[in-house]
């Protein structure tokens, strides 16, 4: 009786979850296939890697890379410090104008960047920032989400420790990297996945703040290309630039994948 | 005596904490207030004024922005692709992110690949989904069309059909945005106990029953939280119409994000974009509001 209850929902999963990998079994496949002239389900031309080589070297995917890595990474340091900071006032401090706060920092929440790329382009251009990568990373230096999630974290270290660190001589500074850094790992590494996934795969703002290749986001390098004229029709070649966008964090992904997860519940509202 | 130099050292000591607190959190508030609160305020405020191409500097006009914007036929356009899109998109996405998170949570065989499966969508940029599926949509050689054929039906050619255009996007970002929900709603499931299905079967309840008298009541927190973050998702959502359609046909696939993109940065006409954006945000406030007045906040951020 049990048994026949659970292959029903078994076999709709199974069918949902092929429905679920078409689309990525496709794009690899193409990706690794020889160019031809009608698209089938599943590709049949032989193997081959002329496809990413085409792209690597008509479009300057290094370059993007590079621009991508180094916007990603510098991000999230600085969150982590600015984020740090403050969730270690608000989670450890009575101080005036808490809730003010408070306030402010929940704007972030309920309104996404996005919304607001009008204003902020012009805020960009006051600071002769356009067209820079410092320009697309400076509205998200400071992040609601990373302080939410730290302070929460932070309030379960007893403070019993951090009293303590005070009678050894600690400063404000030296019991946040003795005490409450190495005790909150797990949450470094959420905001660490969900900073880090955010800013790969934005798009848009990336999009207005670039005009040339100098500065271009893989996001913003793959769009332009697959709507150029040299990919329409093209699609072995735009799998394959859609490949290289996606390989590093699908990788990571169904390595990490508990961790992934996690992290994308605490993220919520992001 | 003693107790007012007691008073004034508390009193400084506190003053020595505020310091240090906002001192603390300046740097992340300074970015959020430059970021997010000011341009909040530039916006209702450029709304108020024309500034298009060419001009230096903007003219204050008054509501004449929004007077434009509401004889527009353009906009009320726009505004109902934008219902409809998240008509498309929220309820399905949830409807499947349940169905996903029920199958996912029981005890079958492969539910870890299953798992990956239905989730992975969502750790992928939305240029690339977007990029692939137009491979899918595309006219006469795209799958779904040659799928159509082989069947003996007629092409449809859905990215250039007005009314199949936004159903058709719709459906690529339930693709996507399902297995994200699944998994709010599986940590919501395994918060129900196991006690209450065991009375049930007890009872002799039928899995309908279960789940419609026991799951979907236990589920409410859930999914209004739940249905806020696919509401906001849907509502910010551009990328995939900037590389698949840019509106077209006929603007059947403008949503309210795109044409703020269009107005400000292709037509530069920053005045009707602040004035879009303007309602764009006064959507999204009324959103979270009916959120944080709905429920009791446990889910997150206290």
């Amino acid at each position: 009786m049990k048994k026949n209850l659970n292959i029903v929902p078994t076999l709709i999963g199974f069918i949902l979850a092929f429905f679920w990998l078409v689309p990525l079994v496709w794009l690899i496949g193409t990706t690794f296939s020889k160019a031809s002239f009608a698209m089938s389900l599943i590709p049949n031309t032989g193997f081959t890697l002329d496809n990413i080589k085409y792209v690597w070297q008509n479009v300057p995917f290094g370059k993007y890379y590079m621009n991508t890595i180094l916007i990603v990474a510098a991000t999230f340091t600085v969150q982590c410090v600015t984020c740090t900071m403050a969730a270690y006032a608000m989670a450890t401090l009575k101080f005036r104008g808490e809730k003010i706060v408070f306030l402010i920092i929940f704007i972030q929440i309920i309104i996404p960047n996005d919304v607001l790329i009008i204003p902020n382009f012009r805020t960009l251009s006051d600071l002769r920032l356009t067209d820079t990568k410092l320009g697309i990373m400076l509205p998200f230096f400071g992040s609601a989400f990373g302080i939410f999630l730290l302070r929460q974290t932070f309030k379960t270290i007893p403070m019993a420790l951090s009293e303590a660190a005070i009678i050894d001589g600690c400063n404000t500074l030296q019991i946040i990297r003795n005490v409450y850094l190495p005790n909150s790992k797990t949450a470094y590494l959420s905001f660490g996945l969900v900073s880090v996934s955010y800013h790969w795969n934005n798009f848009l703002w990336p999009l207005i703040v670039t005009n040339s290749p100098e500065n271009r986001t893989l996001t913003v390098g793959l769009a332009l290309f697959a709507k150029s004229k040299e990919a329409v029709m093209q699609w072995a070649n735009v799998c394959a630039a859609t490949f290289i966008i996606i390989v590093p964090l699908v990788l990571a992904f169904f390595v990490f994948q508990k961790k992934f997860i996690n992290s994308f519940v605490s993220s919520g509202i992001k | 005596m003693a107790r007012t130099t007691g008073v004034r050292r508390g009193r400084s000591r506190q003053l020595k904490i505020d310091l240090r607190a906002w001192l603390l959190i300046a740097p992340a508030l300074v970015f959020i207030l430059i970021f997010t609160v000011y341009p909040i305020l530039r916006s209702l405020w450029l709304s108020l004024n024309q500034l298009e191409m060419g001009m230096d500097k903007p003219i204050f006009v008054g509501f004449q922005n929004y007077l434009q914007l509401a004889s527009d036929p353009l906009f009320w356009k726009v505004m109902c692709n934008t219902l409809y899109f998240s008509l498309l998109t929220v309820l399905p996405s949830m409807a499947i992110g349940i169905g996903l998170a029920l199958i996912v949570n029981m005890k079958i065989k492969g539910v870890g690949f299953l798992r990956t499966a239905y989730f992975y969508p969502a750790v992928m940029p939305m240029i690339a989904i977007a990029s692939t599926w137009m491979f899918i949509y595309m006219a006469q050689y795209g799958m779904l069309d040659q799928v159509l054929v082989s069947l003996g039906l007629k092409p449809l050619n859905v990215l250039s059909g007005k009314k199949t255009v936004l159903p058709a996007l719709s459906a690529m970002y339930v693709w996507k945005e399902a297995g994200y929900l699944m998994i709010f709603f599986l940590s919501g499931l395994q918060n129900i106990s196991s006690e209450i299905y065991e009375a049930a079967k007890i009872d002799g309840a039928r899995p309908w029953t279960t789940f419609r008298r026991i799951t979907l009541p236990l589920l409410a927190p859930t999914l209004l939280f739940v249905s806020t973050i696919a509401l906001t998702n849907s509502l910010k959502l551009v990328d995939h119409i900037v590389i698949m359609t840019e509106g077209a046909p006929n603007n059947a696939s403008t949503l309210l994000l795109y044409s703020i993109y269009r107005e400000g940065f292709i037509n530069f006409d920053q005045g009707k974009a602040s004035t879009l954006t303007v309602i764009m945000l006064a959507i999204m406030l009324t959103v979270s509001m009916i959120q944080f007045l709905k429920t009791d906040n446990r889910i997150h951020y206290n």
